[in-house]
């Protein structure tokens, strides 16, 4: 342990502590804006500087472990005159037009200068705003370089948590800014869309492609039915932008919001991960026994998920040449999307050129999944708009609803009955531990042998995880299986993935079916969701959800009446020539620049 | 005041046999080198001044089997080049000093991060570097140099920018502590000392500390070589001892109205006339790693500060706020009040800045931006102002 005074009180704390966390633990927050937790240090902001006694310069909190004897003064004059030094000398050189940023409220650098009064501006304007251009070519995420404060949050976003690297620092001095290979737009680089970027940016220039006024106006049309579709990991989310605490679970509270609000028809994207179950469990079926028994030279394995829109992207840029092992099932949201406008307007008698598919997502990637010309296999664009759960939260205040006080509501029917298995998609290890529960027991008739269902070994917050099932007494028509060791692996954070499918790739790991989610701690921690984050927020909403899987009375995808229903009346089988037609897609390769 | 001349010293060109030296330290302990060179008070001169001996210490103290010494001759300063003719003229006694320094330390492997505009000396360098290679082979001395070149960015000077560098990445300043001694070149111990530091390690060895602490005063040490630049009839390079006044060293290099000398370079200190006689040049009043740009009275200090603050707001690696955004405003904030957009008391709250910007910095770059901003604003207002 090492003692130091922090403005005089004595502290102790464990080596390698820094100044700002010892100083947190005496009740003193110093302010940061480089710092993130998730992040490795940059101390590049310098708004974070100390004082200590006898030393000349001041120090970076963030950056400076704690030494023996320390004497550290937060607010001393050379603290203070130095802080607002840094926060006017970072409002000279942005766009403050605050009342017209989307960030407006939620800016950490407003926040600061509020803190700090620093009112009349008592440096020299340097931005020039006609030489700046707000980049909206990508439909996920809006790249204003006008607001940017150069903190580095999303340069290290992107490199340390995503090892996609597709925003990185350019030039020097005044000329310094975050740019993309070549400043081209986000569009035409190899990001991913996985807005983890904007989860962390400080001020309002990195944030979502916004499509709030295009869903009102479906609202408002009495021409059009509009059905909206949730994802599993914004029911766990929603409530942080409304005054809730992390880890709260709303699911009632936000299905009223959403009948409030003048959606048609309330329904869930947990019904068709169920669907991507069905599908995505007997299409590793079909490729284990063309391997196993067939032989078949040419079958793909391992077969890797395809629900997370920033994995396909990632994959189709760095490792195109596994294209062929990644599941031909489009994502829940995309499945869903294909149904509104062709079973749901057959059954409930509306012309899909009426319909319009909203979808709410913890997710900016699933935006630009959307918009890809593979996804528009109704005839019709399968999702209108995608909105992240921080849009919703919006919505809901537009509208001025008071999301504390509604009811709990459930969801339509037609797609709207989900089951535990749906639920768990929103989180790392998710749609691994539910095609176990069916194909295990597709194969076997029994149930996984796990307690209650929940097969732990897939869960929890390891970038990457290595689990297996001894599959034995198998069913007849799966006799082929018996005795084989079904080996899984499970990613979350593209830098994880890269690590794991390089571990693929050079034979170092072999397995049969990979999950990967592209944001850490799956869909819960996605780029759509609210802000903050880390790892401990993260947990809370990981616990909400197995939570909510534990409250289902249905807990197996395979036994979600719906989806009998679904089979029965209108696709026939899972992988049959309907599915084929609506449910499946192919990916493109990509070049890396 | 008496007035004394300015001793010139000649122990940095010096030629000399190489193969001496290395003779001599293969059979001296590593601690006893570290301790020759504490002893003789060397102090870096690069500028900082920090005592190569405990530098060399605090590396050889250091566990692990993996440690660097890289050189650095990225010499980037406005208005030094002294290093430049060091490598042409005596580039075997660069080397030499590496060796020192990796017996020293206990390291295998060296670097020469040679600036960018100096490719010209490679195949000089390489020629040298064969030879020593051999010697190195010939004495059973486990160590061997590579050069790198840098790219034109005044930053990798900057040390642990410098690192960066080397390791291909963008070269921008890392936080301290760790020091480089701990964690340096791919994350290991490394000792990096300018190119004239590791040449006075060579001399100290050959001569012994106490012949070089005959030379120079109390706090500064031996003898030291200077770009001579500016209003001066005798511009160039000069090895001179260490203690003189700028009074001495003007009455020597001056053209008879000098009204200031800029003594470091653009991160340097901007000296008076009315300050030659009781300034000293070295560390004990204003420290120089080599630069000494003498204005007479012909100059416009405007013109001299613009060009300084011109040059750090473009070589600003950009990372921290307070020199990116803070040398901008010094420099539009200097014109502004020349153009009267601002008046003169707009000044002080640039000092202010000034003060900030090197309390707040994160590297020395910006934290040197003030030296000759507070210098030359406090001595020549009027000059900025009208």
């Amino acid at each position: 342990m090492v003692s130091l005074s922090i403005n005089g009180m004595l502290v102790k704390v464990p080596k390698g502590t820094t100044v700002l966390d010892a100083a947190k633990k005496q009740n003193f927050r110093i302010p940061t804006l480089c710092h993130h937790d998730d992040l490795c240090v940059a101390g590049n902001c310098r708004v974070c500087v100390v004082e200590q006694l006898g030393g000349k310069a001041l120090l970076a909190a963030c950056a400076t472990p704690v030494s023996e004897g320390m004497q550290i003064l937060t607010n001393s004059l050379k603290v203070r005159s130095a802080r607002k030094h840094v926060i006017e000398l970072l409002l000279s050189e942005h766009n403050a037009d605050c009342t017209k940023c989307y960030k407006n409220g939620m800016c950490e650098l407003q926040n600061l200068s509020n803190e700090f009064c620093v009112g009349d501006h008592l440096f020299l304007e340097l931005i020039d705003l006609k030489n700046y251009t707000i980049d909206r070519f990508s439909p996920s995420i809006q790249k204003d370089d006008s607001k940017c404060i150069r903190c580095q949050r999303c340069v290290r976003t992107c490199e340390e948590l995503q090892g996609v690297n597709a925003l990185t620092v350019a030039h020097k001095g005044e000329n310094q800014k975050i740019s993309t290979f070549e400043d081209l737009s986000m569009a035409e680089v190899i990001c991913t869309n996985c807005g983890q970027c904007i989860n962390r940016c400080p001020t309002g220039a990195l944030v979502e492609r916004t499509y709030l006024d295009e869903v009102w106006d479906a609202i408002l049309d009495p021409k059009k039915h509009v059905v909206v579709q949730t994802a599993p990991a914004v029911r766990v989310g929603l409530g942080e932008e409304l005054g809730f605490e992390p880890g709260s679970r709303v699911t009632g509270k936000m299905v009223s919001a959403l009948k409030r609000l003048g959606f048609d028809s309330v329904l869930d994207t947990d019904f068709s991960a169920d669907l991507t179950i069905m599908e995505e469990g007997t299409e590793l079926l079909t490729r284990l026994k063309k391997a196993l028994v067939d032989k078949d030279p040419t079958v793909a394995l391992p077969m890797t998920t395809s629900c997370s829109p920033g994995w396909i992207k990632f994959i189709e840029h760095s490792f195109p040449e596994y294209l062929p092992n990644v599941s031909t099932c489009k994502s829940p949201q995309q499945m869903f999307g294909a149904l509104a406008k062709t079973y749901y307007s057959q059954v409930r008698k509306l012309e899909p050129k009426d319909v319009v598919s909203v979808s709410i997502m913890p997710c900016t990637a699933k935006k630009y999944e959307a918009n890809r010309p593979e996804m528009r296999s109704s005839g019709y664009k399968d999702v209108d708009y995608v909105l992240t759960t921080r849009e919703l939260a919006r919505m809901i205040k537009q509208a001025g609803i008071d999301f504390n006080k509604l009811k709990e509501d459930k969801y339509d029917s037609l797609m709207g009955v989900s089951t535990g298995a749906g639920v768990i998609f929103g989180a790392t290890g998710g749609v691994m531990e539910a095609a176990l529960r069916t194909a295990y027991e597709i194969i076997t008739g029994r149930e996984v042998p796990f307690e209650n269902l929940n097969i732990t070994a897939v869960r929890g917050m390891e970038g990457v995880r290595v689990a297996s099932v001894q599959i034995e007494e198998c069913k007849e028509e799966w006799s082929f299986l018996n005795g084989v060791e079904l080996k899984c692996a499970v990613a979350h954070g593209l830098v994880n993935a890269r690590k794991l499918m390089n571990a693929v790739k050079s034979g170092e790991l072999e397995v049969h079916f990979i999950e990967v989610m592209a944001c850490p701690g799956g869909c819960l921690g996605g780029g759509g969701q609210p802000i903050p984050t880390n790892e401990k927020i993260r947990k809370k909403r990981t616990e909400a959800i197995y939570a909510e899987d534990m409250s289902m009375k249905i807990r197996k995808s395979h036994e979600n009446p719906e989806i009998i229903r679904i089979y029965k009346e209108f696709l026939g089988e899972p992988l049959g020539h309907k599915s084929h037609e609506l449910l499946h897609t192919h990916y493109t390769k990509r070049v890396r620049y | 005041m008496e007035h004394k001349h300015v001793k010139r010293v000649d122990l940095i060109f010096e030629k000399v046999e190489c193969r001496e030296i290395l003779e001599k330290i293969v059979k001296m302990e590593p601690d006893a080198i570290c301790q020759e060179v504490l002893e003789s008070d060397l102090k870096g001169r690069g500028g900082a001044g920090f005592p190569t001996g405990m530098k060399w210490r605090f590396a050889a103290n250091e566990t692990g089997s993996i440690k660097y010494i890289v050189c650095n001759a990225d010499e980037g300063e406005p208005g030094t080049f002294k290093d430049r003719e060091i490598l042409d003229q005596v580039p075997g006694k660069v080397f030499c000093g590496m060796a020192i320094a990796s017996r020293a330390v206990g390291a295998k492997k060296g670097y020469v991060y040679l600036r960018g505009e100096y490719k010209f000396l490679i195949p000089r360098l390489n020629e040298e570097l064969i030879k020593f290679h051999q010697m190195m082979d010939e004495f059973n001395h486990n160590f061997r140099i590579q050069i790198r070149l840098g790219s034109g960015a005044y930053i990798c000077g900057e040390e642990s920018a410098l690192f960066e560098s080397i390791e291909g990445r963008r070269g921008e300043p890392r936080n301290k502590p760790p020091y480089p001694t701990s964690i340096g070149l791919f994350g290991k111990p490394t000792a990096i000392n300018n190119v004239e530091t590791l040449v006075h390690a060579v001399v100290i060895i050959k001569y012994g500390a106490s012949h070089f602490k005959e030379l120079g005063t109390k706090d500064s040490r031996g003898s030291k070589v200077f770009s001579v630049s500016g209003d001066t009839p005798k511009s160039g390079i000069f090895e001179l001892e260490l203690g003189m006044s700028v009074n001495e060293f003007v009455e020597e290099f001056g053209d008879g109205d000098t009204k200031a000398v800029q003594v470091g370079g653009a991160s340097g200190f901007c000296v008076p006339r009315k300050r030659f006689e009781e300034t000293i040049i070295g560390f004990e009043g204003v420290p120089t790693g080599g630069s000494m740009k003498l204005f007479n009275s012909t100059r416009s200090m405007y013109n001299v500060l613009h060009n300084y603050l011109d040059f750090f707001t473009e070589e600003s690696c950009g990372q921290c706020t307070p020199c990116r955004v803070g040398c901008q405003q010094l420099l539009k904030g200097v014109e502004a009040v020349k153009r009267g957009d601002k008046n003169s008391k707009y000044l002080d709250e640039l000092v202010k800045l000034a003060k900030t910007m090197k309390r707040a910095s994160k590297c020395g770059l910006g934290q040197s931006v003030g030296n000759a901003f507070g210098s030359i604003v406090e001595n020549f207002k009027e000059e900025i102002i009208y």
